[in-house]
């Protein structure tokens, strides 16, 4: 078990190295130089010399990945002498066009992105996983029919376009909410609550319509098969089948899926901060790409990334505990 | 969001015993089951128009007489900022679905023409994908070994990333060059995977039947058995996957394009369309609800149809 534990940990920090090393390299070879961006209109060749060097970008491409990764554990320090400037420990360097350290401009922003997502991720677990049972359970009947729709509906509907509908319909027609803004919790937290409540039945809405085709599946799956029909004939009641026996092995599916989205969203949401102008990960994802701001970049895809490899990891953890024939073979 | 999050491990060992050996259902009957539910006549005929409207869509910019680029400034009110001039976003006689604000091109002819875009990138990444996909998960699940060990560790690779992001930041580094070409090739690299590990999983069950073993035993050469045994009784997956890799495409086009990295304008495209009209959806909710409906209903039908051809075909797993 230890063994099987220390090698997905070997395994996750092998695929977080490739995917930090193929990222700076695509940027590294696609990106128009990062000196002159920088230098602005007003510049000189001595200048631009001056800031390749102070960043490293003088450097071939093996010493500055090197420089960008022993950064992340080490800090780094940019240039020499009175001019250098320090950047500390979880260091992925500056923005080209604010400035400021890519690690502080992420961990301001996360708070938006972790609000949105724990959010969503509450209300779609219990509107997939509902939903789903109560289909599986009522197979074939309006019931079934009805959430299937509804699901089929919220999987081929693209969120910026039910951002929208939504925004249309709730704050410019009804006028039963406010335009989204970005407030803390405490300074007032209605409006906190309403400005939030649309990205998170946007995203929900995708989710769950996801989650609950494939708790149906598999609770009908289960249904099915030899130790259901056990449990029923020792007599047990149907709500209790139900809950210990069918449900448990049906959610596994559901577990590792969740690990993914769930870190997904943590890493930013992408599409629906960007059109409810909320100021997480996932705008700053969007504006950096939109300003070519190449550390940022950088930056939010290892951190969405990390989370996932993370994410996954947890995940096998966690299947050991929900399925003993995981546990098995891994023995 | 670009591909299905298909398929689970614990899943296909439930289920990856199910679609082995047996004679492939014979396709007439198929179609005769599919055809039996509303559903399945509804969305066919869904992707035939938008299909046809696609198509159709230089005829149809000689019949309106607007071409995707033309502007009609007399179709918009400049006194108001450019709102369309008229009921619904300016539908009339002229204009049947209505002008774009700001500038009055033709809704109609442009989510025509957005609809060519839209299907050619999303068939085009499904053609490569699929290919890819079958050719190096049959490889990696009949030869094993090495090759297994190599394709299933770069799938792991590429499904570990944080997909969207990197297709948008791979997007925007790239240079603009040929917008729907480079699409596909990124659709195609992330896409590709989804596809392998279905067929691997097949493929390995079915390289252990009786009737492969039977052909090995009467002296078949593996490239053989793995093109006139195996490949054969993957079809109904391969069909299953393709048709719910389509509607995936589409939407992953469109959400790319209405970050604005997709195709650029002024090409049109249903998701960049969709991305103009957040800024006037207050004033012409016109503007966002046709891009948007034709695109829900796009991808709705293909979904359907996959999922029925899915029932209909047996196919287990292949989701």
């Amino acid at each position: 078990m230890l063994f099987y534990f220390a090698r997905r940990i070997l395994a996750a920090i092998g695929v977080l190295l490739l995917i930090s090393l193929f990222t700076y390299a695509i940027f590294f070879l696609l990106s128009p130089d990062p000196a002159v961006q920088i230098c602005g209109k007003t510049c000189t060749p001595e200048r631009i010399d001056q800031i390749r060097s102070q960043l490293g970008l003088d450097l071939p491409f093996w010493q500055q990945y090197w420089q960008f990764l022993s950064g992340i554990f080490t800090g780094r320090t940019y240039g020499e002498g009175a001019a250098a400037i320090q950047c500390a420990a979880p260091c992925l360097g500056f923005s080209f066009q604010t400035n400021e350290p890519v690690t502080d401009m992420i961990t301001t922003r996360m708070p938006v992105s972790i609000t949105v997502a724990v959010g969503a991720a509450v209300l779609w677990m219990l509107a997939g996983i509902g939903g789903g049972l109560l289909s599986a359970v009522k197979q074939g009947t309006g019931w079934d029919r009805g959430v299937m729709m509804t699901a089929l509906a919220g999987i081929s509907l693209p969120n910026y376009f039910v951002a929208l509908l939504l925004q249309y319909v709730l704050v410019v027609q009804l006028r039963w909410l406010p335009f989204p803004q970005s407030v803390q919790f405490a300074e007032d937290p209605l409006l906190w609550f309403q400005s939030y409540l649309m990205p998170w039945l946007v995203l929900a809405f995708g989710y769950a319509a996801m989650y609950s085709r494939i708790v149906r599946t598999n609770v009908i799956d289960t249904l099915g098969q030899n130790f259901m029909r056990t449990a029923r004939a020792k007599g047990l009641d149907a709500p209790l089948v139900l809950r210990r026996h069918a449900l448990r092995p049906s959610l596994t599916p559901v577990v590792t899926l969740f690990g993914m989205d769930f870190a997904g969203l943590l890493g930013g949401a992408l599409i629906t901060e960007t059109v409810f102008g909320l100021n997480g990960v996932g705008k700053l994802t969007a504006d950096s790409i939109a300003k070519n701001d190449q550390p940022v970049i950088m930056g939010v895809t290892l951190l969405a990334a990390g989370l996932v490899v993370i994410a996954n990891m947890l995940v096998d953890v966690a299947y050991t505990y929900l399925d003993p024939r995981v546990r098995v073979k891994s023995a | 969001m670009s591909t299905v999050p298909s398929e689970l491990a614990v899943e296909s060992e439930a289920k990856g015993a199910l679609p082995t050996g047996g004679a492939p259902t014979p396709a007439r009957r198929v179609i005769a089951t599919l055809m039996k539910s509303p559903a399945v006549v509804v969305s066919v005929c869904i992707i035939v128009f938008i299909a046809l409207l696609a198509v159709c869509a230089p005829l149809l910019a000689v019949i309106t007489g607007w071409g995707p680029y033309d502007f009609d400034k007399s179709a918009i009110d400049s006194d108001l900022g450019g709102i369309p001039i008229g009921p619904l976003g300016g539908i009339s006689a002229e204009h049947w679905l209505g002008v774009e604000p700001g500038n009055g091109r033709d809704i109609l002819v442009r989510v025509a023409y957005g609809a060519q875009v839209s299907l050619t990138i999303a068939l085009s990444a499904t053609l490569v994908t699929m290919t890819l996909g079958v050719v190096l998960g049959m490889v990696a699940g009949f030869f094993g070994g090495l090759a297994d060990q190599i394709i299933s560790r770069v799938m792991d690779f590429l499904m570990a990333f944080p997909t969207l992001i990197f297709m948008i930041a791979l997007l925007s580094a790239l240079p603009a060059g040929n917008r729907p070409v480079l699409l596909v090739i990124v659709l195609s690299i992330f896409g590709w995977p989804y596809t392998a590990r279905v067929i691997r999983g097949q493929t390995m069950t079915l390289r252990n039947s009786e009737f492969v073993e039977a052909a090995r035993a009467s002296g078949a050469r593996p490239m053989r058995i793995a093109f006139r045994e195996v490949l054969p009784n993957l079809r109904g997956t391969i069909i299953v996957l393709a048709t719910l890799a389509v509607p995936g495409y589409i939407g992953t086009e469109a959400g790319l394009s209405f970050l604005g990295v997709g195709v650029m304008p002024p090409t049109p495209s249903w998701g960049q369309m969709i991305s103009t009209a957040v800024g006037w959806y207050a004033v012409d909710p016109m503007f966002f609800l046709i891009p948007g409906t034709f695109l829900f209903l796009t991808v709705f039908s293909f979904t359907v149809l996959g999922d029925h051809l899915r029932t209909a075909l047996d196919a287990g797993d292949a989701a």
